[in-house]
């Protein structure tokens, strides 16, 4: 019975992989092949002469094929992605991290209505405050550049992060609170000494979920960014919808992975230590 | 005054008073044991004297200066938490001088404070670990450690022994006594275990509900209870309280409780002019005495704890545990008779429970 059980466990998970990963598979072989080979063969087939050449052409661009200043190709865009991301990143984390901080150990007035309007931030959906942030961002001057996409993206990771860090220094020990007040530590040696170190797993977690969310995001760096801000998401629907003549399958390919890359990097690099954030999460919230 | 002063401290959450007109003098160098059920409020009285809890009204003064509205690091005082409350992330090192890093103190100093407690506690070897990697044992001592550094004029202690096992309790235990007798530092310790209560403190206080029931030594709240809650929460296995009359027989003095008497001994002179009158007679299982002069009674069961049995009797109409040595036989069943030592019983008043003899 025992044994049937796992077969049919690993049946569904083998299936489950293939369905991620096959489209995986067709993207990088797609991208390594030439387009003969590509208007000739089926898209399951491996590449008979595999090639960088539509890697390169996604990265640098194809100046013969496009109009404008730039030769449509993703690198300068990748640049603003990272423009974007870094700081965005950052002031998202360390501003949830300090907010959710103040929130679990320090005894306001007012925490849990403010969690609470923090929680209801982070379910509204963001088309639906997207005009108004617009008219904000607008009149605070910097609609159209990366400090205001980069507030935006602020505004909206920071109600998330909060509640992360919230839920994890819920966790922590009164009595470990206590003593710190005894030793004296006050609101930021408390949070620098004691709290922040504990709180790395939690860190890692929310740091890898805003960077996948900031990079993969594509809704706001349309709306937000303008030309000056336009983020490699936007940049990659740009190059996919917008050229002429013959569509360059294996181009298409190779920008996308290049766009899904960074992320997918990031995944790889730090996988143990997001499953331990989640699980320490997961074990103590 | 040196030491610790309460004043009329009160203590109430949302309205609802828990602790009303909390009145004590802690003296210098004294080791002042809180003691009480769960939910007496004696955590509470300790976090009101570290700070950690505001009062609602009264005065905390700690060596002649009114600290109650000043915070925790500004009262001159150090705690010891029955979690440990370590730094997860800090080594030991780190942990033990953290107080003093935040007071400012230069680094070659904490240096050689941190240095010189480890040395105290016994602890040098374990300085550059971290605390998951000690056994509670070991993480106690720096607990322990992180107060000494402190060299407050006060220590508190939160049930600092409850999280350790029975014999490693009994080893702090020792510990904490001779680091007391040591230093001779002013101790407040919280604890909910009378033995604790008995072999550290010199002046123990009894809570409940919120009220002081008794402040006194050790010896006194065990012999000389105020009242019977003390009566009863003191002492294990607890004190036989049978509720009755003291009544003339002839000569002596005997305890009526209607169905049945039970013969006394030594009764003091006070006790005479309280027979006739309603009351609780108090006797702890070692002040019963097996004794042919005394009230038949039928054995239920015999418990043998090793250096003595307690031996459950049915007699005058009430179950009683009464103390004997290991070596005589007690079948259930049996037939055996005891009295009460009357010189070291308790009276209780049946309303109010308040002790009617005092010493």
């Amino acid at each position: 019975m025992m044994r049937y059980n796992r077969l049919a466990l690993y049946g569904l998970l083998s299936v489950a992989a293939i369905m991620i990963l096959l489209p995986v598979f067709i993207m990088v072989s797609t991208s390594l092949k030439s387009m003969d080979e590509i208007r000739n063969g089926s898209i399951f087939t491996l590449p008979v002469d595999p090639g960088f050449a539509a890697w390169g052409k996604a990265w640098f661009g194809d100046c013969a094929k496009t109009l404008g200043d730039t030769c449509g190709g993703l690198s300068s865009s990748f640049m603003t992605s990272v423009k974007i991301v870094i700081p965005a990143l950052f002031l998202s984390v360390g501003l949830g991290a300090v907010t959710g901080y103040s929130l679990a150990a320090w005894k306001m007035k007012g925490a849990n209505v403010m969690f609470a309007a923090l929680l209801v931030g982070m379910f509204i959906p963001p088309q639906v405050t997207l005009y108004p942030l617009i008219i904000m961002i607008r009149e605070l001057g910097i609609f159209g550049t990366i400090p205001g996409l980069i507030l935006v993206h602020v505004i909206w990771g920071v109600a998330f992060t909060t509640m992360m860090f919230r839920n994890f220094f819920k966790t922590v020990p009164q009595d470990l609170l206590k003593a710190a007040r005894i030793d004296g530590a006050g609101f930021w040696p408390l949070f620098w000494h004691v709290m922040l170190p504990l709180s790395l797993p939690i860190l890692g977690v929310a740091m890898i979920l805003q960077f996948t969310y900031i990079w993969n995001d594509f809704l706001l760096g349309l709306t937000f960014g303008g030309r000056a801000g336009q983020p490699m998401t936007v940049a990659l629907n740009n190059l996919v919808g917008s050229q002429f003549g013959e569509k360059e399958y294996n181009v298409d390919m190779a920008a996308t992975m290049l766009t899904a890359l960074p992320t997918l990097a990031v995944y790889l690099l730090s996988g143990r230590l997001f499953v331990r954030g989640i699980a320490a999460g997961a074990v103590k919230g | 005054m040196n030491g610790v002063e309460l004043r009329n401290v009160t203590k109430a959450y949302a309205g609802l008073t828990v602790m009303e007109d909390i009145n004590l003098e802690i003296a210098d160098g004294d080791f002042l044991v809180l003691l009480g059920p769960s939910g007496c409020g004696k955590s509470t009285l300790l976090n009101m004297i570290a700070g950690l809890e505001p009062t609602t009204g009264g005065a905390i003064h700690i060596n002649g200066r009114d600290v109650t509205d000043l915070e925790p690091d500004e009262r001159d005082i150090a705690m010891v938490f029955q979690s440990y409350a370590l730094y997860p992330t800090m080594s030991v090192r780190r942990n033990i001088g953290f107080g003093l890093k935040m007071r400012g103190m230069p680094k070659d100093e904490i240096e050689t404070r941190v240095a010189e407690v480890g040395e105290l506690l016994q602890i040098t070897p374990l300085l550059d670990r971290k605390p998951s990697q000690l056994s509670g044992g070991q993480q106690q001592r720096v607990a322990i450690g992180r107060a000494l550094v402190r060299e407050p004029s006060v220590f508190l202690f939160d049930e600092p022994l409850s999280n350790l096992d029975a014999k490693l309790r009994a080893d702090m235990r020792i510990e904490l006594k001779r680091l007391h007798e040591r230093l001779g530092r002013t101790i407040v310790y919280v604890t909910h275990d009378q033995i604790e209560a008995m072999t550290l403190a010199t002046k123990v206080v009894v809570l409940d509900k919120g009220r002081i029931q008794q402040v006194d030594t050790p010896e006194n709240v065990y012999r000389r209870p105020a009242n019977r809650f003390v009566a009863s929460f003191v002492g294990a296995p607890t004190m036989n309280f049978v509720d009755g009359k003291l009544a003339q027989n002839g000569e002596d003095i005997v305890f009526d409780s209607g169905a049945g008497c039970l013969p006394l001994i030594n009764v003091p002179i006070e006790a005479r002019d309280l027979v006739g009158r309603q009351m609780t007679l108090g006797a702890r299982p070692e002040h019963m005495l097996f004794d042919d002069t005394g009230i038949s009674s039928r054995v239920l069961l015999a418990e043998p704890t090793g250096p003595d049995q307690y031996v459950r009797l049915a007699v005058a109409g009430a179950e009683l545990t009464a103390r004997s040595g290991p070596e005589q036989i007690f079948r259930s069943g049996a037939d055996t008779r005891i009295l009460v030592d009357g010189a070291r019983m308790s009276l209780f008043d049946p309303q109010n429970g308040q002790a009617l003899l005092r010493a």
